[in-house]
């Protein structure tokens, strides 16, 4: 029985280094390859020797799907094409590709340069990792190989985030990557067509959460950040470099330049001036608005926000700073975020979700006193905001996109346990689809049923389609063909076809039936009277009297002749091939029984 | 595309249109800019009784000689352009779109300009592709998509280049040189051109060629109504463009130089020849400008302020209209007239590189490529050379294509499929008998295994059902092989018939059962069984008859 098997690495049950194993119609399918924020040592990249212990991963692996550049998603990338090895494809769309070297080199300079630390993957490889990746345009139908072919749709979430098709045969999986249904100040809301996959393998980070409108957020986040500045505060926004980033500073200049503040904003700087002109290049994956009017006014040129050095964070008075990473978990936001956290006239928002283990996941559930490197304790003063800014689907927005999709089942991935547990339920109730939601390591095994494609000749589709269409056929058909295999090709043709097509001569088998039937009329008189018998029991039937007097139902021929001893008798002869089989027995059996008695 | 508002708004069209987005955006563009010239210069009146056949004969050449005049048109208006617009369905290079489930289109990178497209039709057994205005030089679009055309049964080929004597490579360091000559002698350079298209190239070459030449100080003006538009769109296109400029995005760097251009003042863009254009307006200079025809647009204005001096030079490029027509109404011109056509469409020796790589088993093309130019009737190879012979089409002509279509898809259900019982006829050949429901919808087929015969119920009325009139719906096998008399007599003897008699025939034998008074006819091809109305025996005859042939 053909099957798909889906095996999460990383992403099960669990937020970070998203890697899940997809095996469908013989293919195996890598999505994803990501890092775990909340690790720092071997738990942080997925566990690559699941897929085979000893062999070579290109052997194993047809392909590697990255859905977005988060590092999340694609943060183990080069230590497993590079350190573990795998020379296959990489696929994911431009702006990934794009912007996915940078953070990967980022991540790589905290991790070695500010940690120290040692054998983790170099420059070098990352470039040597860059040169397998394949870019896909949006909707493009890419042909991995003859069999397996991928299709990416807009997911929203991110620059550059795509949903993937995987597609063998009449089996197909469709995995999400992380997507919002919402369009935002500069993204537009994934979209997927009725595509009826075998499975949907979708993100639940927000399973559980339900959100209020997007204005109300930003009502609330605007009038946050404009106390703390009126009162002389300063505002800490954690954000990755892409994506939340360009929204909030979208956000915050035109509140700014609507309110005539004078207070700075600030931007941290390298990745995202850089971050703002991938935005510029590729404003074709943004919104509509911003793409309408980018000749006019390109959204992502800000007036009001300048660039940040280290040394402002140190000046007197109010200020707003972007600062990455997003999860306080190193860098500049944290550095930051120890100079300010004393002070109770100051403010940290956080825009996104935090994983388990960072300072911002730690000051998000309350915690007010911190452990820091050399048993240093921080006491955190500053007010902690929380908002939703996260560009992933809610659990309406999941549903949505299952009801989109029509999935034969869905699974569940990049959530946490208990969420999970909520949202399988409801998916089940509503949709009445299967929802797995398998651990790491853990594999959910799909049996799948594909129907098999064959080669129909036309002239036996259209004349059976014909018969279709007469009204009289309301009741199911039944179409009679012969399948000819010929080495791993399949074609349905007519069985006189085949025959023609094998160079076989079609034997006919012929039955001859002789009926005696006691009338002493004229045989033409007889004809005429079986005729009227058949014609009127026969009425679905082509019954015909032809000119030479014999009479016709179907095929069947019936003569009437005279009986060479007894006058008084005639003999019916009824003849009919093997493929009226049963009518004409039927026929024979009818005419033993005699005629009606002439109404004369 | 400049002719699309025609279709989708006057003609009853109620389909959908399918473009990539650098046609739509771009497209867009053209079209507003034609419309703009066009509405610049209002005509209160339009005549049109000099369409008439009689008329139109009288009149003084070129009007005399003009072919279907009754199909002009008015040029349409914004508000048309934005409604055919709204029509096009937007698609990506190798997108497969399914239309009706009966036939998947997919368009494929062409190479010639941005979002360019060559198209594939194809069912599950034929494949049609279309290809027009395609290029294999390497400028800013995608390459051209080769691989993807292989196996076509029909390739339908037309765009090819206008001017295929002319090498585009050439002509661009013609360009180049003319237009530096010009400047250094203090005269101005007029450039004809449309605001999209080759003009990203030729800045690009200026951009090269400014500072050996010693141009750095010369302004170059760009104007159109859509010329900042059109080079702001040119640079958010990265997916659509080559590789070189691919990378470049990806540092993240613009990909066309003109960007640093305008960064640098070296090149200034103007909506028209108003407004701010006449305070900055310095000599000499470098003007791109519309529309080529110079029969409307800003260049008309050029024309007449150039035209006097034989400083100056006016450098055609675009191919689509004669520069000698176009000059026609300007003469006499004392400004030199340069004519550097650049069309980056494939020529005829490309074509038949093309062609033997992509082998189509059919070709066809507009029937003016089967000939050589009539200009130049002795250049044997200005025209498409393939085998077998190219079909060729004129206008409004209906062609039938040569193929034949013989299969179509349809799916197995899995519970059929593991119902069926292939038995191997030859080597490496199986057959099946399949007996199915045909389920047809959208096009796509169906066969789900036959409805279980309910089961007989107990009752009166059920057994009267049975003794009904049989369904010859369910159709008998038909039947292939051949009859071995002697075995088949040995057969019938083992089966209690002790009186059987062979007689030979001409074409066979007959075996005659005499007590039942039955006559069995065997010949190469048919069997023929007679008897009394025996139904037993018949049926015990026949089962035996079966044994020696094979069902289909």
């Amino acid at each position: 029985m053909p099957e798909i098997r889906v095996t999460p690495l990383g992403a099960g049950q669990d937020v970070g280094r998203s890697c899940i194993l997809v095996s469908i119609g013989g293919k195996n399918v890598m999505l994803d390859c990501g890092m775990h924020m909340g690790f720092n040592d071997d738990r942080r990249f997925p566990d690559f020797s699941y897929i085979t212990r000893n062999g070579r991963l290109t052997d194993f692996l047809d392909c590697v799907i990255i859905s977005h550049f988060h590092l999340d998603h694609c943060g183990a990338l080069p230590y497993f094409s590079e350190m573990v090895g795998y020379d296959g494809p990489i696929y994911m769309t431009h702006p990934t590709q794009a912007i996915c070297p940078i953070l990967l080199e980022d991540y790589r300079k905290i991790a070695v340069d500010k940690k120290g630390e040692a054998n983790f993957f170099t420059s070098q490889m990352i470039k040597d990792c860059m040169k397998k990746v394949v870019a896909v345009h949006l909707h493009q139908t890419v042909q991995v190989d003859d069999e397996l072919e991928i299709k990416a749709y807009y997911a929203g979430h991110v620059l550059g985030a795509a949903m993937f098709q995987i597609k063998v045969g009449s089996e197909s999986v469709v995995y999400t990557g992380d997507y919002n249904m919402t369009p935002d100040r500069h993204l537009g809301a994934a979209w997927i067509d009725k595509c009826r996959p075998n499975l949907l393998i979708t993100e639940s980070t927000y399973a559980t959460t339900i959100r209020d409108s997007k204005r109300c957020r930003e009502r609330d986040f605007l009038k946050k950040v404009h106390e703390t500045v009126e009162r002389g505060g300063k505002v800490l926004i954690p954000v990755f470099a892409l994506g939340r980033a360009q929204e909030l500073c979208i956000l915050l200049e035109t509140f700014w330049e609507r309110v005539n503040l004078k207070a700075p904003i600030y931007f941290s700087t390298g990745l995202t001036e850089k971050a703002n002109h991938y935005y510029k290049l590729f404003i074709t994956w943004t919104n509509q608005k911003i793409r309408k009017t980018f000749v006019q006014r390109n959204m992502f040129e800000f007036k009001h926000i300048k660039a940040f050095d280290r040394a402002f964070a140190d000046n007197p008075g109010p200020m707003v700073v972007f600062a990455t990473p997003g999860m306080l978990h190193a860098g500049q936001s944290l550095q930051i975020f120890r100079k300010w956290a004393g002070n109770e006239k100051n403010m940290v928002i956080m825009p996104g979700y935090c994983v388990q283990g960072t300072v911002g996941h730690k000051i998000l559930s309350g915690q007010r006193k911190l452990e820091m490197e050399g048993r240093q304790v921080l006491e955190v003063k500053m007010q902690v905001e929380y908002m939703s800014f996260s560009a992933h689907a809610d659990a309406k927005g999941i549903m949505q996109l299952v009801g989109q999709a029509e999935p034969e089942s869905v699974l569940l991935v990049h959530g946490e346990a208990k969420k999970m547990e909520f949202l399988k339920q409801k998916i089940e109730q509503e949709f009445r689809v299967n929802c797995y939601m398998p651990a790491n390591g853990e594999t959910v095994t799909l049996p799948t049923s594909p129907s098999i494609p064959v080669g129909i000749s036309l002239g036996l589709l259209k004349r059976e389609m014909a018969q279709g269409l007469l009204p009289s056929a309301k009741k199911p058909r039944l179409l009679h063909g012969t399948l000819i295999m010929k080495d791993s090709s399949f074609q349905l043709v007519s069985s006189e076809q085949a025959l023609k097509e094998l160079g076989l001569a079609e034997h006919q088998l012929r039955f001859t039936c002789r009926v005696h039937l006691h009338d002493s009329r004229k045989e033409q008189e007889t004809a005429a009277r079986v005729y009227s018998h058949l014609k009127s029991i026969l009425k679905d039937h082509c019954v015909q009297h032809l000119p030479d007097g014999s009479v016709t139902v179907e095929s069947i021929l019936i003569q009437a002749a005279a009986h060479s001893e007894d006058p008084g008798t005639k003999v019916l002869l009824v003849s009919w091939t093997y493929q009226d089989e049963e009518l004409g027995s039927y026929l024979t059996s009818l005419l033993k029984k005699g005629l009606p008695q002439a109404p004369s | 595309m400049m002719a699309l508002p025609y279709i989708t708004e006057h003609t009853g069209f109620t389909g959908t249109v399918y473009a990539t987005e650098p046609t739509v955006q771009i497209g867009r563009l053209l079209m507003e800019e034609l419309v703009n010239f066009i509405e610049r210069v209002p005509k209160a009146q339009s005549a049109s009784l000099w369409k008439n056949k009689d008329i139109q004969r009288l009149l003084p050449s070129p009007l005399k000689d003009a072919v279907e005049v009754s199909t002009w048109r008015r040029c349409y208006t914004m508000q048309e352009v934005n409604s055919a617009l709204s029509k096009i369905q937007l698609v990506g290079y190798s997108q497969k779109i399914e239309l009706f489930g009966a036939v998947q289109v997919t368009p494929l990178s062409s190479g010639y300009a941005l979002g360019s497209s060559n198209w594939i039709i194809q069912s599950h057994y034929e494949k049609v592709s279309y290809v027009s205005g395609s290029s294999l030089l390497t400028t800013h679009p995608q390459p051209m998509d080769q691989a993807s055309l292989k196996n076509s049964d029909v390739l339908v080929l037309t765009g090819l280049t206008q001017i295929p004597t002319a090498n585009p490579d050439g002509m661009v360091g013609e360009f180049c040189s003319n237009l530096a000559l010009t400047v250094r002698n203090g005269g101005n350079v007029l450039v004809p051109c449309y605001p999209s298209g080759v003009i990203y190239d030729l800045l690009e070459c200026l951009y090269q060629y400014i500072d050996s030449a010693g141009l750095s100080n010369i302004p170059f003006y760009f104007i159109s109504p859509v010329a900042n538009s059109s080079l702001e769109f040119s640079q958010i296109f990265a997916e659509w463009l080559c590789h070189n400029k691919q990378t470049k995005v990806y540092l993240p760097e613009p990909p066309f130089p003109h960007a640093e251009l305008i960064q640098t003042n070296k090149l200034r863009h103007y909506p028209s020849i108003h407004g701010d254009f006449s305070n900055d307006f310095r000599q000499p200079c470098v003007v791109f400008t519309g529309h080529p025809s110079l029969r409307f647009g800003d260049v008309v204005h050029f024309m007449e302020l150039w035209g006097k001096s034989s400083l100056n030079t006016v450098i055609f490029t675009e191919p689509d209209f004669s520069y000698l027509e176009a000059l026609a109404p300007y003469q006499p011109l004392a400004m030199k007239c340069i004519y550097c056509p650049i069309d980056t469409r494939l020529n005829f020796i490309q074509v038949s590189k093309l062609l033997k790589e992509v082998q189509p088993l059919h070709v066809v093309c507009p029937e003016q490529y089967t000939q050589p130019p009539p200009a130049q009737s002795h250049r044997m190879d200005l025209m498409i050379d393939c085998q077998p012979p190219a079909m060729s089409y004129r206008r409004a002509e209906v062609l039938a294509l040569p193929f034949k279509r013989l299969f179509e898809k349809i799916e197995i259900m899995p519970e059929l499929a593991d119902s069926l019982v292939p038995m191997e006829i030859k080597p490496g050949i199986s057959l099946a008998t399949v007996s199915a429901v045909l389920h047809t919808k959208d096009n796509k087929h169906v066969l789900q295994p036959p409805p279980r015969p309910a089961p007989p119920t107990s009752g009166k009325k059920r057994k009267r059902a049975s003794e009904d009139i049989p369904d010859c719906k369910v159709l008998k096998p038909l039947l292939s092989g051949s009859i071995p008399v002697e075995q088949f007599v040995q057969t019938l003897e083992k089966h209690g018939f002790s009186d059987v008699k062979v007689e030979d025939t001409a074409k066979g034998h007959i075996v005659l059962l005499q007590e039942a008074e039955t006559l069995i006819q065997i010949e190469e091809d048919s069997t023929h069984i007679i008897c009394d109305n025996d139904e037993m025996l018949r049926v015990r005859l026949r089962d035996l008859v079966l044994k020696f042939l094979q069902k289909f």
